[in-house]
């Protein structure tokens, strides 16, 4: 409980440093944001119509007056308004982010159900052939970018079987939950096949560590038997670390998928900060960026916790 | 010497090594303009060519060589990952190394700002720098740098922080040895393994990111060539031209493979608590 209090305490002074970096690098982007939103019509604006804009987003203050403003707008839960969109910030954001959370969650499920059982075949028949194979599977599945994957899987669907991913409008889950799936499923396995790999080498090399443990030696020579020694004494000590890599991924896949979702044109939380940071979206960078880092660190949060659940030794906070 | 002969009688070690080799002696050619043809001359009348005796890779839309475009990407690609591997492993070093020796406050502040850096996702900081600063070979090299200090500077921490605990070091203490002898004979040197794993798979990192930014456009700009570009370039032209995507494709990937191995090996070698599980 302590230990929980001292990790939320640190929140709000890393939150202060992750929205004092964004918002200085924001404005140190060459351009201004009416110019950006405008294009060439800019030219157009008279300076009184320039300067009404300018003080109808706010961005006719000093910075330390406009920084003020936010952080105390952000604690009614004020994010501010999109140049781009013309909306309240946060709304922009939770609009994107169903699609990111359940991108996410998609490829966590492929990593899992993949690598888990691929990685614990590969230590229980070490130093044998499918051992090997499962190994250098997995190494090419870690050196393969998403880009390259994602590309190849494009073409060999459309090359080999004449049929193109499902693109054009996003339908939400609920929605339409076929179309939304049909949309998802291949830059889910995009994500996923990398994130499998790395999920089958931790979890391999961890069941290995396991397995050659004194505990696991006594529960054989009770007579336990080869599978209640992997699945009930053997795995939940070689989860810890395959917790900590998924935790780790899923809270750096929450940020979303920049390349991946340009690949697919999926209506993502990555695309959205790229095309902000292009447009100089002032405000929808600043919220978004503050929200994914908060994001993350409640996901590593969960994960230090999570370990207490799988291994009753940890104390968490003691050195 | 010793770790060298270690490499190459470990079985990916040897495949990434000879892998990272080939690559190296290509980025140099690559970069020495030695390819096959002039990477940006356009051969106008051989124009989307497939792999043939003249253009072994192919030619591209605007009919320049592929093989050699990709030479020359590669020698981008290497440059970028090099320097920004090393940016942050210095940066990283004296960070780590400052916050473990001075303490206390120190350690705090250092800490805590890469805790910031850390919570920030790593390749909108590196969009976020790249388009502050112009996209460009050295804008990524710094991008790509600052994004990898946090994880460097955690690396060096941590067993600095040990080191500075031991015995030799209150005994160096005793005789009198100044702070920076302390920190660069005995606390540097202890960490050049962990190190050197970190630099190996670091670059693999780095290849990565950086043909991710130029996928993105904000990399390498044209008409110079950078393999996340031909990539990206060549998504438009996959079903009538699938040379242009298989072969920057694999280079990366092959690239990143042998740094892996590379990596993997090295970890095997130099830290003894990993022999036991050879992943």
């Amino acid at each position: 409980m302590i230990y929980l209090m001292r990790r939320l305490a640190t929140f709000p002074l890393v939150l202060l440093g992750v929205s004092i970096l964004v918002f200085v690098a924001i404005r140190m982007v060459p351009g201004d944001s009416i110019t950006a939103m405008l294009g060439t019509e800019a030219g157009l604006l008279t300076p009184a119509q320039r300067d009404s804009l300018a003080a109808y987003f706010g961005i006719d203050q000093p910075w330390f007056v406009q920084y003020w403003r936010w952080i105390g707008g952000i604690l009614y839960g004020n994010f501010g308004i999109s140049v781009t969109y013309g909306r309240p910030v946060l709304d922009v954001i939770l609009e994107r982010f169903p699609l990111t959370l359940e991108l996410a969650l998609l490829s966590m499920i492929i990593a899992l159900a993949v690598g888990m059982p691929a990685g614990i075949y590969a230590a229980t028949h070490s130093e044998k052939p499918s051992d090997l194979g499962v190994r250098i599977v997995a190494m090419i599945g870690q050196s393969t970018p998403s880009f390259v994957l994602g590309l190849l899987i494009i073409y060999t669907l459309s090359a080999g079987f004449g049929v193109l991913p499902a693109m054009g409008e996003f339908a939400p889950l609920w929605q339409d939950p076929l179309r939304n799936l049909s949309q998802l499923i291949l830059p889910a396995i995009t994500l996923g096949f990398a994130f499998a790999a790395s999920v089958t080498r931790i979890s391999r090399s961890a069941m290995l560590d396991v397995l050659s443990d004194d505990y696991v030696r006594t529960a054989r020579s009770k007579g336990a038997s080869a599978r209640s020694v992997i699945w009930r004494h053997a795995l939940p000590n070689a989860l810890i670390p395959v917790v900590t890599l998924s935790g780790i991924e899923f809270g750096y896949l929450l940020g979303g998928a920049v390349i991946v979702e340009q690949i697919y044109a999926l209506p993502g939380l990555g695309r959205m900060v790229l095309d902000a940071i292009l447009q100089r979206d002032y405000a929808l960078v600043q919220g978004a960026v503050l929200f994914i880092a908060f994001n993350f660190m409640i996901v590593n949060l969960l994960v230090d916790l999570a370990y207490v659940g799988l291994d009753p030794r940890i104390r968490l906070g003691e050195q | 010497m010793r770790t060298l002969r270690a490499i190459f009688g470990h079985g990916s070690g040897r495949i990434g090594g000879v892998i990272v080799s080939v690559y190296l002696l290509i980025a140099i050619l690559g970069l020495f303009g030695l390819t096959p043809h002039n990477p940006i001359t356009q051969f106008r009348v051989d124009r989307l060519h497939a792999p043939n005796g003249a253009y072994w890779m192919g030619t591209d839309l605007f009919g320049r060589d592929v093989a050699s475009r990709l030479m020359a990407g590669i020698g981008q690609s290497f440059t970028v990952a090099f320097f920004s591997v090393a940016f942050a492993t210095l940066a990283g070093t004296v960070l780590g190394l400052a916050a473990a020796w001075l303490g206390r406050r120190w350690d705090g502040v250092v800490m805590r700002i890469m805790d910031v850096l850390l919570a920030f996702p790593a390749i909108l900081l590196a969009l976020l720098i790249v388009t502050v600063a112009g996209p460009g070979t050295w804008t990524s090299v710094v991008a790509i740098g600052i994004v990898y200090t946090p994880i460097f500077t955690r690396v060096v921490r941590g067993p600095a922080l040990s080191l500075k605990a031991r015995e030799f070091v209150d005994a160096a203490r005793t005789f009198g040895s100044s702070s920076s002898y302390i920190v660069t004979r005995h606390l540097l040197l202890n960490l050049v393994a962990p190190l050197t794993v970190q630099v190996t798979l670091a670059l693999a990192w780095a290849l990565l990111t950086e043909a991710g930014l130029s996928f993105l456009g904000l990399g390498t700009q044209p008409p110079a060539a950078s393999l996340g570009l031909m990539l990206s370039d060549s998504r438009n032209l996959m079903e009538t031209a699938p040379w242009l995507m298989i072969f920057p494709g694999l280079t990366i990937m092959i690239s990143i493979l042998g740094f892996n191995l590379l990596g993997d090996a090295l970890r095997d070698i130099l830290d003894p608590r990993m022999r036991r599980a050879p992943a």
